[in-house]
């Protein structure tokens, strides 16, 4: 009913495709470095911590909390605008990284900070996107 | 301490028309503001040797620009860091007259922003941007209010703020917009409703666009532009208006770190660099021009350059202390109207420069009686993610 698609990623951006190849074996990768250990995240070729070191792919748990969010009541964007109201939230893994997403699947009433999430795989061809719902005990 | 006296604004220009109705370029918003600075100093294109730009208008912004005006620079600069750009190319004249690279700089601004139709603030961002940080986020539908937005709840949840204290900025921000015909004028030509002071409660009952933000809480977006020259200390003196100094600059950047606090901005590191060169702190400022891109920029920043403690915003703003009547409580808040009812064409840095400095000529609609200190602070980017922050501190003689 609605054929508008989500934007999806481009696969081929050169820092970016591991990370987005990963998410076929629902795996969700942040980079950590064997020299000095920093995290760097969003992805990139180089350590931002050293120059000595290479950044070495690891998996992150999919658990994480809700560091602050926003309700989207206006959105112009022709997929966006049908999922109105819906959920945006800086999400903190429980390994560190910070990561935008949105949480789906549960009540938008009663998303909140500190408010523990786990994630949820959205399946499109070629790419799956790391969405978040509230964290099952 | 002895306040710098090497660098000074000599002539200024914000253009009238926040609706161009598609018939002007930003090019030419750009030269005709030019133009009506330098006549506003007494002064010619022959005269500028250094050219700022950020590149609104094309692309090789320092050569392009440098032929469209008919000038030939000895110093380019195309420092392009979002709104806050002409903070950045202020500090950067002070810095190249200073060490005696040149004597007359001209900054100008143009966009048309409206009659593009451009949804700047709830399109949602494209995905497949090049950028990799964008090429991974972009899947979330974030709108750049929701970004704004996501600052205000966790400093609602870290502070106590509450949505009346945000309010407070955008209603006193209006009331100096209604006694500025060019603010009232735009809000007319970009078809406000209700054109009038607002309360409280107004802007409490406005719909929510991303929560906590209401519509009164955002910017509108406008045509516009603008133009700025500043001129060496012996330029300065034999110019047609009084010259505003710049005593004091900063410059800063903050980027998504992890466990970093998104209510905290690069206002601190940029604020405390440009008081310490100026030698003067918050409580001399007289004026302060603050992005209001939304309430909760203005709040964070507030904060951030000292005017109260982290956390304290929300009282600090409220009972009206930001109007400009109540001098004795504090600087005067966004005397022209602000971008929530003035004018915001997307990269509103240069116009905060503009009021800072009609109000130390005692030209601004809303004038603060002996107006003597400025401070102009510009926040480009994105407040709580990836964002620049750029301090002027202004002195009239």
């Amino acid at each position: 009913m609605n054929d508008i698609k989500r934007p999806l990623p481009n696969l081929e951006e050169r820092d970016t495709e591991d990370f987005w190849a990963a998410t076929l074996d629902h795996e969700l990768h942040f980079q950590q470095c064997s020299h000095c250990d920093t995290i760097v995240f969003y992805p990139r070729s180089h350590c931002t911590g050293c120059t000595e070191g290479e950044l070495i792919s690891k998996a992150a748990s999919g658990m994480g909390t809700v560091y602050t969010y926003s309700i989207i009541r206006q959105s112009y964007h022709p997929f966006f605008r049908n999922l109105i109201p819906y959920v945006v939230a800086w999400i903190d893994l429980d390994e560190g990284p910070r990561l935008l997403s949105n949480v789906i699947d549960t009540d938008w009433q009663a998303v909140h900070i500190g408010m523990r999430v786990q994630i949820s795989w959205e399946t499109h061809e070629g790419v799956n996107l790391p969405l978040f719902k509230a964290a099952q005990d | 301490m002895k306040q710098s006296r090497l660098a000074a604004i000599v002539g200024i220009h914000e253009f009238r028309d926040r609706d161009v109705m598609g018939e002007l370029s930003a090019l030419q918003i750009k030269a005709q503001s030019a133009a009506r600075a330098l006549a506003d100093a007494g002064l010619n294109w022959s005269d500028v040797d250094a050219i700022y730009d950020a590149g609104e208008g094309g692309g090789m912004s320092g050569l392009n620009i440098s032929e469209y005006f008919g000038i030939r620079p000895r110093v380019i600069d195309t420092t392009a860091v979002g709104g806050s750009s002409y903070q950045f190319h202020a500090a950067h004249a002070l810095r190249d007259i200073a060490a005696g690279k040149a004597r007359l700089a001209l900054l100008t601004y143009g966009s048309t922003a409206h009659s593009d139709r451009r949804a700047i603030g709830v399109g949602g961002r494209a995905a497949g941007g090049l950028h990799p940080a964008d090429n991974l986020d972009g899947f979330a539908g974030s709108t750049l209010i929701a970004n704004y937005a996501m600052v205000a709840q966790r400093h609602m949840f870290d502070h106590g703020t509450t949505s009346a204290q945000l309010a407070e900025i955008s209603v006193a921000t209006r009331l100096h917009a209604m006694r500025n015909p060019d603010a009232v004028r735009a809000m007319e030509d970009l078809e406000f409703l209700d054109i009038r002071e607002t309360t409280i409660d107004d802007v409490l009952n406005s719909r929510v666009i991303a929560d906590p933000l209401h519509l009164l809480e955002c910017c509108m977006i406008s045509d516009g532009g603008g133009a700025l020259v500043i001129a060496a200390a012996d330029v300065a003196r034999d110019c047609r208006k009084k010259p505003v100094w710049i005593i004091g600059t900063g410059e800063a950047t903050r980027y998504p770190t992890m466990g970093g606090d998104i209510t905290t901005s690069a206002a601190v590191e940029s604020g405390a660099i440009a008081f310490a060169e100026a030698g003067v702190t918050p409580s001399e400022i007289d004026i302060a021009m603050i992005y209001d891109s939304f309430s909760i920029t203005v709040l964070t920043l507030l904060e951030d350059l000292g005017f109260c403690d982290k956390g304290e915003g929300g009282s600090y703003v409220t009972g009206g202390r930001l109007r400009f009547d109540r001098p004795s409580e504090g600087p005067a808040l966004n005397t022209d109207g602000g971008g929530l009812s003035s004018n915001h064409p997307g990269m509103r840095g240069i116009f905060l420069l503009l009021e800072a400095t009609r109000q130390l000529r005692g030209e601004s609609t809303a004038q603060v009686d002996n107006a003597k200190l400025s401070i102009a602070h510009g926040n480009g980017g994105m407040l709580g993610s990836r964002h620049t922050g750029g301090t002027i501190i202004l002195a009239a003689d």
